[in-house]
């Protein structure tokens, strides 16, 4: 069976956009909302203890963290530039940068899994204070995120490149949109880090 | 304007001269590259019938579920309004309940409480949105749209395929040990965090619920968005469709909340986090610190985040069914609906303002004049879209050449049901008269006035109004009189009395249904009546159900269109064939979606949408649509 | 069965990006220049946040040179500058609703009876 949807490759006139893109961008949307809600959640816990601890003075690693934040930065710059080798043509390239997107976004992984060991070696669990409890959760929810993005990029270097073949455009539109889930996966970060480890 | 062309008959369609021809050759033509292309292939049954991506029949898995879990919900009631009409009394049939919840019959307090809880999580979640939404926003909005399918059919899939485990892990947690989720279908904690182990299996089922709504809402919107046909711009949407678009929005952005909540309440349970326990908790006469958990949460955190979704929520619940009111009214008053723009302009800022009205769940939980003030303000103001769409539908009626067929009786009657639901939430809204009926049997009332005879009577007129364009064949009218007859009068039965007992100070979720409190007493005795009418209601449902499946085998057949109407829908042939996209020619679209009794169209009284100027709509022959409404759209090229 | 498109459409491709060679490296350029930026900010925020300030100045700071980093990836990175006015009303939307989120709690926990 194969119906043809159409303004899957090429933009509605009227909104400009492939339907991939918007849809993404919705889904984005909703995610806003997601993280929004835990950040809202970790205001009024804050706002409603006397006494709220600060980063470092818990032992979080900043500098780890730092490392972790231009890392996940690395992997944008990364992610985008594959996307630029494909409107180039550039299959091979694109692919080279869509593993070192991968790789960044391992090592971030990598760097969370000695934070948390470190945590529970510390006697630190969610359930130690509500503190702890929003950290794991939030950091726990944006790795989940993190994670999910691994696989789909991992699907797009392996068996989802060969779309390329026949239907360039429409590999490339879907790297497009990879990227911006990645992207606003690294937003989420760059406002986790300074709220859990600095304030 | 010319005189209208030459026309010819061919078998049973009436086409143009020179035009037919052209048609003609172009089906045949299509046809014999479909045989190349699929020639002997066939289509596995898992792929077609299980993981289908064609909406049609995601649709059709949608409702059958939908329906299914209807049944159960409402069958969980049954069985609490028995031990509301004689409490503590021994019942044969709760024996099905087992021993550990109903012992020789007799109902246990957390039993009552676990039907009560699911009860409500059912029917919202698994019976009226999937309905209204997933079975028949799926369905119809492509066709009406004019789209050969959603934008992402392998997502929409995916979507049924999340809400197909999450009911049956809903389910599931009936035979967990301690029971199935008791704390209320809102699962306040600190109750919730401490509940027994069903309520994690809620949890669980909720997030399967809830990513399945998020893959939907984003389908619709996108699909709305960019897959309308030629002509169809946004102000020639049928309004079922403008209320789907709302819809899908709130869906969108208000149920993310609700899962990260869902998120820190699972959490609590089950890594014992205090996000919702505040410090100095004592569970059952221990100490919740020696429980593993160390206080300092806020459980107003969890209200303010589940009342974040679930007030749009019930705009989740209504917008869908004013759609269905609205095309059918519109249809059998044979005119247009009156204030297309302000119904528009109304459901665009129903939904907006349905996000900032959510703490009118809470004005008991202390809040200060200054928020309160502000939520009463919004409240206020978000009943005037409510009667703008209300108001525009009863205008619809005024001078109309009405046909009372059961789709128009249901349609008819949703309009003063859900005005008294309406009305009724007013003194809900105000907070000096909410303190009085605050968590009363007025509130049961209230919302069930707006979902029963509300929402689920508009879902009853969609399923007989649309049931000949899914099969083919039309629905018993004399069973769905008796239906809607019965249906009608049990149902008030059911729920007037209520607004009496919330007045009287009966609180809700009671399992003696208010009979421990001296106060209650003078209302007590309309337990027994509401019951009545709840099993009688049951027994007006069978007729339904018989009608439903009998009707599919030997009901009478019709054509495309037999309602004569002008949306897209009824464009496409009857019972569109899955996977083989909607239309046989990509329609266009000329005019509004309400053409009715056009003085400028002297052929019919009615001037469907996709027409091009003067033809002649066929005739409603079995099996007709396709060819004649090709032989019409190649006219305008 | 193929959908028949409408020949007229076919002429109303709208191009969203130039993909020229040219115009590509112009990009990337571009995207170095804003990933240099945002190495910087990261090291300012973690300076910033050595400074112990205040808590109301700590905060504030921090999520302004937050928002300044998330500005330039929204806006280079995801193109959000050269983006259609649909996607914009969306963000405009959620952005509103988002506030809402955060204000709603706090307000309350702030705006209690009896305080």
């Amino acid at each position: 069976m194969h119906i043809e949807i159409p303004y899957n490759v090429r933009p509605r006139p009227d909104t400009g956009l492939y339907n991939a893109k918007l849809g993404i961008w919705l889904f984005l949307a909703s995610e806003v909302m997601l993280f929004g809600a835990l950040f809202s959640s970790l205001i009024l816990l804050r706002s409603g203890v006397p006494h709220w601890p600060h980063g470092r003075d818990e032992g979080l690693n900043i500098p780890l963290a730092t490392v972790n934040t231009l890392v996940l930065i690395i992997s944008s710059v990364t992610v985008v530039l594959a996307w630029a080798n494909l409107r180039l043509g550039d299959l091979k390239k694109a692919r080279l940068f869509l593993g070192a997107t991968l790789l960044c976004a391992l090592g971030f992984m990598v760097i969370k899994t000695i934070e948390y060991t470190d945590k529970f070696h510390h006697h630190h669990f969610p359930s130690t204070n509500n503190f702890y409890a929003i950290y794991f959760t939030l950091t726990g929810l944006h790795g989940l995120h993190v994670l999910g993005g691994m696989i789909v990029f991992a699907y797009f270097i392996g068996p989802g490149s060969k779309m390329w073949a026949t239907e360039p455009a429409r590999f490339t539109n879907r790297i497009e949109v990879c990227g911006l889930y990645w992207h606003f996966v690294d937003l989420v970060w760059i406002f986790l880090f300074p709220v859990l480890y600095l304030l | 304007m010319a005189s209208p062309r030459r026309q010819i008959r061919v078998g049973k369609q009436w086409l143009y001269a020179g035009d037919a021809e052209k048609a003609l050759r172009e089906a045949i033509r299509v046809r014999e590259e479909e045989e190349r292309e699929h020639g002997g292939h066939h289509e596995p049954f898992l792929r077609k019938y299980v993981f289908s991506t064609d909406h049609k029949w995601i649709g059709i898995q949608y409702g059958i579920t939908a329906l299914c879990f209807l049944l159960f919900g409402f069958s969980l009631m049954l069985l609490m309004r028995l031990q509301l009409a004689a409490p503590g009394k021994a019942w044969g049939i709760l024996k099905v309940l087992g021993e550990g919840r109903a012992p020789g019959g007799v109902m246990l307090p957390e039993a009552y409480n676990q039907l009560g809880a699911m009860h409500g999580t059912i029917m919202v979640f698994l019976a009226i949105v999937p309905l209204a939404v997933g079975a028949f926003g799926n369905y119809l909005v492509p066709l009406m749209i004019g789209a050969p399918d959603m934008a992402f059919p392998k997502l929409n899939m995916a979507s049924y395929w999340c809400y197909m485990p999450g009911g049956l892990i809903m389910l599931a947690s009936f035979a967990v040990t301690g029971g199935t989720a008791a704390s209320g279908w809102t699962s306040y904690p600190p109750l919730s965090d401490i509940a027994t182990a069903g309520q994690t299996w809620w949890l669980v089922g909720m997030i399967f619920l809830i990513t399945s709504s998020l893959l939907g809402s984003v389908n619709f919107l996108v699909t709305i968005i960019q897959l309308r046909a030629k002509g169809m711009t946004f102000m020639r949407l049928p309004f079922f469709v403008w209320a789907q678009f709302v819809t899908s929005f709130l869906l969108l952005l208000a149920f993310p909340p609700l899962e990260a909540a869902g998120v820190l309440q699972l959490m609590d349970r089950v890594a014992h986090t205090s996000f919702f326990l505040p410090s100095g908790l004592i569970i059952s006469g221990t100490q919740a610190t020696a429980m593993g958990w160390n206080g300092g949460g806020n459980p107003i955190l969890w209200q303010h985040l589940f009342w974040f979704l679930a007030h749009p929520e019930v705009y989740v619940l209504i917008l869908p069914a004013m759609g269905i009111v609205g095309e059918i009214i519109a249809n059998n008053t044979r005119k247009p609906l009156w204030g297309y723009k302000s119904l528009v302009g109304a459901v665009i800022f129903l939904g907006f303002m349905s996000f900032v009205v959510w703490a009118h769940h809470m004005f008991l939980t202390g809040m200060g004049t200054v928020i309160s003030a502000f939520f009463q303000t919004t409240t206020m103001i978000i009943s005037i879209p409510s009667v703008i769409i209300l108001t525009a539908m009863l205008m619809s009626l005024w001078g109309a050449s009405m046909r009372f067929n059961t789709p128009m009786l249901f349609a008819i009657t949703f309009l003063p049901m859900f005005g008294i639901g309406g009305l009724t939430g007013l003194p809900l809204g105000l907070a000096a008269t909410d303190i009085h009926l605050h968590d009363t049997y007025y509130v049961i009332g209230h919302f069930h006035y707006v979902v029963a005879p509300g929402t689920i009577f508009a879902m009853f007129a969609g399923i007989y109004f649309w049931f000949p364009k899914i099969t083919g064949k039309q629905m018993n009218e004399f069973w769905g009189k008796v239906h809607f007859w019965g249906s009608l009068v049990c149902i008030n039965g059911v729920f007037f009395p209520m607004f009496y007992q919330g007045l009287a100070g009966i609180s809700r979720r009671l399992y003696d249904g208010g009979d421990q409190y001296a106060h209650a007493h003078p209302a007590l005795h309309s337990n027994v009546f509401i019951s009545v009418s709840a099993w009688t209601l049951f027994v007006f449902q069978i007729p339904f159900i018989i009608n439903f499946f009998a009707s599919m085998i030997w009901g009478k057949k019709v054509g495309a269109n037999p309602w004569h109407a002008t949306t897209l829908e009824w464009a496409a042939t009857t019972s569109p064939p899955l996977a083989h996209g909607n239309f046989a020619i990509v329609p266009s679209v000329f005019r509004g979606p309400y053409e009715y009794s056009n003085p400028e169209y002297a052929e019919a009284d009615f001037w469907p949408q996709h027409q091009a100027e003067g033809a002649v709509p066929e005739p409603a022959a079995p099996g007709g649509g396709m060819l004649s409404h090709g032989a019409a759209a190649q006219q305008e090229h | 069965m193929t959908e028949h498109h409408d020949a007229a459409e076919e002429h109303e491709h709208v191009h969203t990006h130039d993909d020229s060679p040219e115009a590509v490296a112009k990009e990337v350029r571009k995207y170095l220049v804003v990933f240099f930026a945002l190495a910087c900010l990261t090291g300012i925020t973690v300076a910033i946040a050595y400074q112990h300030f205040e808590p109301p100045v700590a905060i504030a700071a921090a999520l302004i040179v937050a928002s300044i980093k998330a500005f330039l990836v929204a806006g280079y990175f995801m193109h959000l500058l050269s983006e259609r006015k649909l996607i914009y009303a969306v963000l405009a939307i959620t952005v509103f609703f988002f506030a809402m989120l955060i204000w709603g709690p706090w307000n309350h926990h702030y705006d209690y009876f009896g305080r």
